[in-house]
């Protein structure tokens, strides 16, 4: 009676789809797993030799690019400096400046002549000697192609001429005096790879490897966002690293890099916040460290925006244009409290633009004239400058309006929000009231951009030569157009500044520049648009049985990374828990399988008999019912 | 018996305005064209979103406020004849028209540009990112597709029931869980390990990077795939439990089950071979909408296990912002979900004749 195709109901079709769908999906993903996976991530993989040791560290920021003449981050130009040589390089002592590519130097009279004397005897890791040429050819490339000039145009552009007259001589002509001649960030590349590359601009040195370069450090394999691996060289001048590989690896979360550390996949982790300070500074196998800072801290006035042109645009409160509201807000900060309260202690107060680490070039002002916590002196300021009180406390403009102030941070940062807080406390006291917003750093800096603010919360990151964050302050870093981008931090224009910054930038004596740089601070300071708030220390931690001992920039209280040279990893001493690199994939399953895996099993196994107990039940019951 | 038959075909043979008996040719013909036209429509109508999202994704990115070269820039050296070439090398310099019929021109020959903070093509990074995205997300569709069914149909069967009311409250838990905090979960407990627990798994990366090939790296990919496939599966599968279960529940009394029961059938083939295959319908549309989500990624698991897929990407394309690169991938996301749902469109006539009719 029942014809055979009535046996499968006609809806099938639907059951059919959905098994066939999935059954697509993972035979697809098993084709993927094997294949393009598998094929995409070892390119020439080189065999591993025995016990290898491993420094792994774990890292967030994604690759710009790999060639020295487009790389900006901060990941890109450290790796850099671990595999190409500059021609000099900075301690790690006191990051003063010592020998590199170069081993001595020495200006013309007039100091628009600079001569090299290029290291003998080094080689590039392809065999093929270094020689001035190269040095010769990587600045003459910045100087006549503006894509080769993209990272480090700014050591360039007062340059005339690179020339190699020999081997071992390297020749720049400058127009005018320039005060970086021993700060030149700039990696020395290797003529016989580079004079091949057509377009500067598009090629970004990331797809043969290993990278042919002259550091301590050879480039072997990188996959962007997944890691980034480096051998050590053999025979590198100063001496070979102690580990056998530095491998970055790539954590884009902060809170799973530090869970890598405490389980011993990485060895270091750096930029921690206080709260994870905190909770690593305890466990045992882990040195965390707090090191001295890099950067600056600081709440910016708006002082009316301009452009090059001197034109004026965005809504920067006229208010603060008047020195006595500007030293108000400087009284009427608690340096000390601040730092307390929002970095937990860990930052330093602050008030000269450069931090103490860079001795030679830090200032702060003496006692006697520092604008420290006096809310007294801050309410006699804005009394002076008309802004009275009014019913409800709050200071009235000459046309009647409250004075109001509008601060800007990152939303991005929580320091930013504590600090914040406290901050328009304080102000609010004195009679000024702060709409606080916090936003998206890009948000920010289109606000920022547009000259649409008061105040801001800023902070820069300090090298050991000041030259780029002073430049940052002058009138030509002004935008050329309104609302353009520019490379000012926040429209200040003092002639007098300016004045002191050029004869700085062609100072040769290192003691008349300190002293330059110094009244620059000094002048900031004073002007009081760019409050330096605090100096936030740097905090980080490693696997003290990864890592027996590593150097720290400066020597005393300095940090590991980012450092100016290569001096952590290069120095760095392997403990005997040093990740062995000669383990392969599976040695961590299987290890783990032999102690915690058989809970696994276990656990299956439950799973799989719980299941089956139910089925019979199921089975039974629905006989039963049938009887 | 003939009844069980009867039912199942009858809904469907009468829906198809034919049936079995056997059309007069003049009526194929027409049903055939009718088919045709119905799917050139959806072809048209897919045509049209695209052309549509390729204009708005243009126009959308350029609404996010930053400056790509103020943002790359910050904080780094940079002097201002560095910042104007990086805006001309962007082509940010120019009028906006202008900017959007290079846009437009770039895409007619499938050039989606160049990322700004990778230099690299958009369409390489694309390629690049999407294997380990479709691998991860893949998995956890295939395994949240079958568990959710599976489940849902023991719930919907027996509602109300101890299994329905633990299972569905799990799943809705695990539901509203936020991603991101049960993936860090898993990796403080399953990855590092607590109290005397061994970490079992990677806490992160898609392999170890130590170069390993073959079948040993498939291996390694697969064990640092076991968190975040356990992650992606918890905080999904329940929609396919809760569709499932639903539908299941409408299916319940009707009559062509009683009819199954009074044939003899165990109540396990009752559910089996006549309840599912007619409540499986509605989770088709919702597994070919997640198809279309498959390519695109999880930003939040990607992030938190550090995977590096089409996720992450975006993430990283977001802070820049980084135009060309948010651009592309809007529009290969925008076209997944478009053509997936015109499979599900063409496919489902295929599978429910009720729709054929209509």
């Amino acid at each position: 009676m029942t014809p055979p195709a009535a046996r499968r109901p006609r809806t099938a079709p639907a059951v059919a789809l959905v098994t066939a769908l999935v059954t697509a999906l993972v035979t697809a993903l098993v084709t993927a797993l094997t294949g393009a996976v598998a094929g995409a991530a070892a390119p020439a993989a080189p065999s591993h030799p025995a016990h290898r040791r491993v420094l792994t560290v774990a890292v967030a920021q994604t690759v710009d690019s790999l060639s020295p003449f487009t790389a900006q981050r901060v990941i890109s130009t450290s790796i850099h400096r671990m595999i190409y040589e500059y021609l000099t390089n900075y301690s790690a002592k006191d990051a003063s400046v010592i020998p590199g590519l170069a081993t001595s130097w020495q200006a013309s009279p007039s100091g628009l002549t600079w001569r090299y004397t290029i290291r003998s005897g080094e080689r590039w890791s392809d065999g093929v000697p270094v020689t001035a040429h190269d040095a010769a050819f990587t600045f003459s490339k910045m100087i006549s192609d503006p894509a080769a000039a993209t990272a480090n145009g700014n050591f360039t552009a007062n340059f005339a001429s690179a020339t190699a007259p020999d081997d071992r001589t390297l020749l720049i002509r400058l127009k005018r005096p320039q005060a970086t001649m021993l700060a030149l960030d700039v990696p020395i590349v290797p003529e016989h790879i580079w004079k091949n590359v057509r377009d500067y601009a598009s090629f970004n040195n990331d797809q043969s490897f290993p990278i042919v370069g002259d550091g301590p450090f050879v480039l072997t394999r990188y996959q962007p966002d997944q890691y980034i691996r480096l051998d050590a060289a053999r025979h590198y001048w100063r001496g070979s690293p102690r580990f056998d590989e530095v491998l970055f690896r790539y954590y884009k979360d902060q809170d799973a890099a530090v869970e890598a550390l405490r389980k011993g996949e990485v060895s270091f982790v750096s930029g921690l916040t206080p709260a994870q300070y905190d909770s690593l500074r305890h466990t045992p196998g882990i040195t965390a460290d707090l090191a001295s800072a890099k950067r600056f801290f600081a709440l910016a006035m708006n002082p009316g925006a301009s452009a090059l042109d001197g034109q004026r645009f965005g809504d920067g409160n006229p208010a603060l244009r008047d020195p006595r509201v500007r030293r108000a807000v400087q009284y009427a900060i608690d340096r000390e409290r601040l730092v307390e309260k929002a970095t937990q202690g860990y930052a330093v107060p602050g008030a000269g633009y450069l931090p103490p680490r860079y001795r030679t070039y830090h200032w702060a002002p003496d006692p006697a004239h520092a604008m420290g916590y006096d809310p007294a002196r801050a309410e006699a300021l804005l009394d002076s400058a008309g802004y009275r009180r009014g019913p409800d406390g709050i200071r009235r403009t000459p046309r009647g309006g409250p004075l109001t102030l509008r601060l800007l941070g990152h939303n991005t940062d929580p320091q930013d929000q504590r600090a914040g807080e406290y901050i328009a406390g304080w102000l609010r006291k004195a009679g000024i009231q702060v709409d606080q917003s916090y936003v998206d750093p890009s948000t920010l800096a289109a606000r920022e951009q547009a000259g649409d603010y008061d105040l801001a919360f800023d902070g820069w990151a300090v090298n050991p030569d000041p030259d780029y964050v002073l430049s940052i302050q002058t009138c030509a870093a002004r935008p050329q157009t309104p609302r353009s981008a520019g490379a000012t931090d926040d429209f200040l224009c003092d002639p007098a500044y300016d004045r002191l910054y050029r004869q700085q930038s062609e100072e040769y004596d290192p003691a008349r520049r300190a002293a330059l740089v110094q009244r620059m601070q000094q002048r900031l300071y004073e002007d009081g648009y760019l409050d330096v708030l605090y100096y936030p220390a740097v905090l980080e931690a490693y696997r003290s049985d990864q890592i027996a001992s590593i150097q720290r920039q400066p020597l005393n209280g300095g940090n590991i990374y980012p450092q100016d040279g290569y001096w952590s990893w290069w120095s760095a001493v392997p403990g005997s828990g040093a990740a062995d690199g000669a383990a392969g994939p599976w040695a961590g399953l299987t290890g783990k399988l032999g102690t915690g895996g058989g809970l696994g099993l276990v656990f299956a196994a439950v799973i799989l008999l719980g299941g089956l107990a139910a089925r019979t039940v199921r089975r039974r019951r629905t006989r039963d019912e049938r009887e | 018996m003939a009844a069980t038959s009867a039912t199942t075909d009858t809904v469907a043979a009468a829906a198809a305005g034919g049936g079995p008996a056997g059309p007069s040719a003049r009526r194929r013909w027409t049903g055939a064209l009718d088919g045709a036209l119905t799917v050139g429509r959806r072809l048209a109508g897919a045509a049209v979103s695209l052309l549509a999202v390729s204009v708005t994704g243009f126009f959308l990115f350029r609404v996010i406020p930053g400056d790509p070269v103020r943002t790359m820039t910050r904080g780094q050296a940079t002097s201002a004849a560095q910042i104007a070439q990086l805006t001309k090398e962007f082509g940010l310099g120019e009028p906006l028209p202008r900017q959007f019929l290079r846009y437009l021109g770039g895409l007619l020959h499938g050039d989606l540009g160049l990322s700004y903070q990778y230099r690299t093509p958009v369409s390489e990074l694309i390629a690049r990112h999407i294997g380990p995205t479709v691998l991860l997300v893949g998995t956890a569709l295939a395994i949240a597709v079958a568990l959710g069914l599976g489940l849902g149909t023991r719930a919907g069967w027996r509602p109300g029931g101890a299994g329905d009311r633990i299972g569905t409250g799990i799943a809705l838990t695990l539901w509203s869980v936020p991603t991101f905090w049960l993936g860090l979960l898993l990796i403080v407990g399953l990855a590092v390990g607590v109290r005397g627990l061994p970490g079992l798994f990677p806490t992160g990366g898609l392999d170890s990077g130590d170069g390993a090939t073959g079948w040993a790296h498939a291996g390694d990919v697969a064990y640092h795939m076991v968190l975040p496939v356990t992650t992606l599966v918890a905080v999904t599968y329940a929609q396919f439990l809760l569709v499932m279960r639903s539908s299941l529940l409408d299916e319940r009394g009707a009559d062509y089950l009683t009819t199954a029961r009074a044939k003899g059938l165990r109540d396990d083939l009752v559910r089996r071979r006549h309840a599912v295959p007619n409540a499986i319908l509605p989770t088709v549309t919702l597994i070919f909408v997640n198809l279309g989500e498959v390519v695109a990624g999880q930003i939040l698991v990607e992030t938190v296990f550090s995977w590096p897929g089409l996720g992450s990407l975006f993430y990283e394309a977001l802070r820049v912002p980084d135009l060309p690169l948010l651009q592309g991938l809007f529009l290969f996301f925008a076209a997944a979900v478009i053509l997936a749902n015109l499979a599900a469109d063409l496919v489902y006539p295929l599978l429910d004749p009720r729709v054929r009719a209509g």
